[in-house]
């Protein structure tokens, strides 16, 4: 008997980096339970700490931390109508960890194996914090190892507009936050001392601003913070560090800004959805709220505990529509999915 | 052992597109340098000179990069690493014991104990004298890649 769409469970899994994660879905978009590793005393099994950076660590979680969820959710394994997986990109031994548990339990329970892209992963967040959101959508990723924006044409249908040609945002704030002896995570960091900062003390380059182009690069201005930081050192003034966060945030804001609204306008979308670690940055989420109301786009972006901490990925596994695309390539092989 | 200076981004790329013609597969490349020296920008430029043609990017978030070019490229970014039981974690022994393609890794400082025997290190300082410049000193490390070295040096001295 086929299920009503709304009642539809997901097991979703996800491996492709630090943490091992799994969550229940009811209906795609309410989470029934959502568990990642380091919230479940598994080192206290198999003795000693589990580190967080592990791809043979997932090996450990893997199978607690599902067995934890399903029990979380007041569900039974056989009730799991799909079972969807991050195939990538990612770690690659990170991921097969993740996509064999997926195998395995969806062959034996005889459900579909739905592969799900980690950027997807991040844009989908917003579907359980804006129950109403629905493609076509464009999407600003920006996380500690992502900077994209993507056309979100369909549930399963995505163009990428643009990414970034060298570091992440989120890996700029990281490191700048670092040589300005912040401690991590630095991004939320930066962002709050940005508040106390004149965002045109500096005037930081930013790249690629020319019309059309939606690519990205931070390398650059990576670069100019650290020389600032140097010669201002080696003149013996005191660093003002308000302001370099400020005036650093600032570069990185108006591109993304700047990008979002002209990839919204070529690809003639009325929705903006901001995705990934860097969401949760006040002053990123603020500038796009604002623009967006001055050109009458509509704005959404995930609960800060969906985009959690800076460089983290998003530990939400996600699920989606119920129409998924079967997994069968092997891990490696599989990075374009219904991408185009 | 050779040094070369480079005052630009453009003549950083042009120094690694030399080295990316005269690598030879089973290389370990560790580019050491401050944040900001030129460390990707150099990998990038050397991964296009081996054919890779998708996006060349920042390993530090996802670990490593693989590239396909001519020959595999892997790519290591230990700046995130945090202990030596890490780098088993993620499978770098794996990569340098017995190294199919060429593997390049940034920050190998961090972990200097765990390298493999035979690599061949590329030093980037900042000179000071302007932003932009820098100076490359590139080492052999180990028996295996001496010849190259030298090779490399006459190479890079007549075409730079």
């Amino acid at each position: 008997m086929e299920k009503n769409q709304e009642e539809i469970l997901t097991l979703a899994i996800e491996s492709s980096c630090d943490e091992t994660s799994a969550a229940v879905l009811r209906g795609g978009r309410e989470v029934l339970a959502n568990i990642i590793s380091t919230q479940i005393p598994v080192h206290q099994k198999f003795g000693g700490v589990v580190p967080e950076i592990a791809s043979r660590k997932h090996i450990v979680n893997i199978m607690p931390v599902i067995d934890e969820c399903i029990r979380t959710a007041g569900v039974s394994l056989k009730d799991i109508d799909q079972v969807a997986v991050t195939y990538g990109p990612g770690l690659v031994g990170a991921l097969l960890v993740g996509v064999s548990a997926a195998k395995s339990l969806a062959f034996s329970l005889g459900v579909p194996l739905i592969g799900v892209n980690h950027l997807e992963g991040h844009i989908f967040a917003n579907f359980l914090s804006t129950p109403k959101l629905e493609p076509p959508f464009m999407a600003l990723v920006v996380s500690g190892g992502h900077t994209a924006l993507v056309d979100v044409r369909g549930y399963n249908h995505f163009k990428m507009m643009g990414q970034t040609r060298d570091d992440a945002a989120g890996e700029a704030f990281d490191k700048i936050a670092r040589v300005m002896g912040l401690p991590y995570p630095g991004g939320p960091r930066i962002d709050a001392l940005a508040k106390e900062g004149n965002p045109l003390a500096i005037d930081f380059p930013q790249a690629l601003t020319e019309k059309g182009n939606f690519e990205f690069s931070f390398s650059g201005l990576k670069s100019a913070v650290l020389n600032y930081i140097n010669s201002e050192k080696m003149k013996g003034h005191e660093l003002n560090k308000p302001d370099i966060a400020a005036s650093f945030q600032h570069s990185v804001i108006e591109v993304l800004v700047g990008k979002a609204f002209q990839a919204v306008k070529e690809a003639g979308r009325d929705t903006l959805v901001l995705a990934g670690g860097v969401a949760a940055n006040s002053g990123l989420e603020s500038r796009l709220r604002e623009e967006a109301a001055k050109r009458g786009v509509n704005f959404s972006y995930p609960s800060k505990i969906l985009c959690t901490g800076q460089c983290r990925h998003d530990r939400l596994p996600r699920l989606l529509s119920g129409s998924g695309r079967p997994l069968q390539r092997p891990v490696s092989q599989c990075s374009a999915g219904a991408w185009s | 052992m050779f040094t070369c200076m480079t005052n630009s981004p453009d003549e950083t790329g042009h120094l690694a597109e030399l080295v990316g013609q005269k690598i030879r597969e089973g290389t370990v490349l560790c580019l050491e340098g401050d944040l900001g020296a030129g460390k990707t920008l150099f990998v990038q430029s050397l991964a296009r000179t081996l054919g890779v043609e998708g996006e060349v990017t920042s390993p530090t978030f996802n670990l490593m990069n693989v590239y396909e070019g001519i020959c595999r490229i892997y790519h290591f970014d230990l700046y995130r690493l945090e202990t030596e039981e890490e780098l088993d974690d993620i499978g770098f022994y794996e990569y340098t014991e017995e190294p199919e393609g060429i593997v390049v890794i940034e920050w190998p400082d961090k972990f200097p104990e765990s390298l493999p025997d035979d690599y061949i290190r590329v030093c980037i300082t900042r000179t000071g004298e302007t932003e932009d410049s820098r100076r490359f000193e590139f080492t052999s490390v180990g028996e295996k890649n001496q010849e190259f070295i030298k090779e490399l040096e006459s190479f890079v001295h007549s075409g730079h």
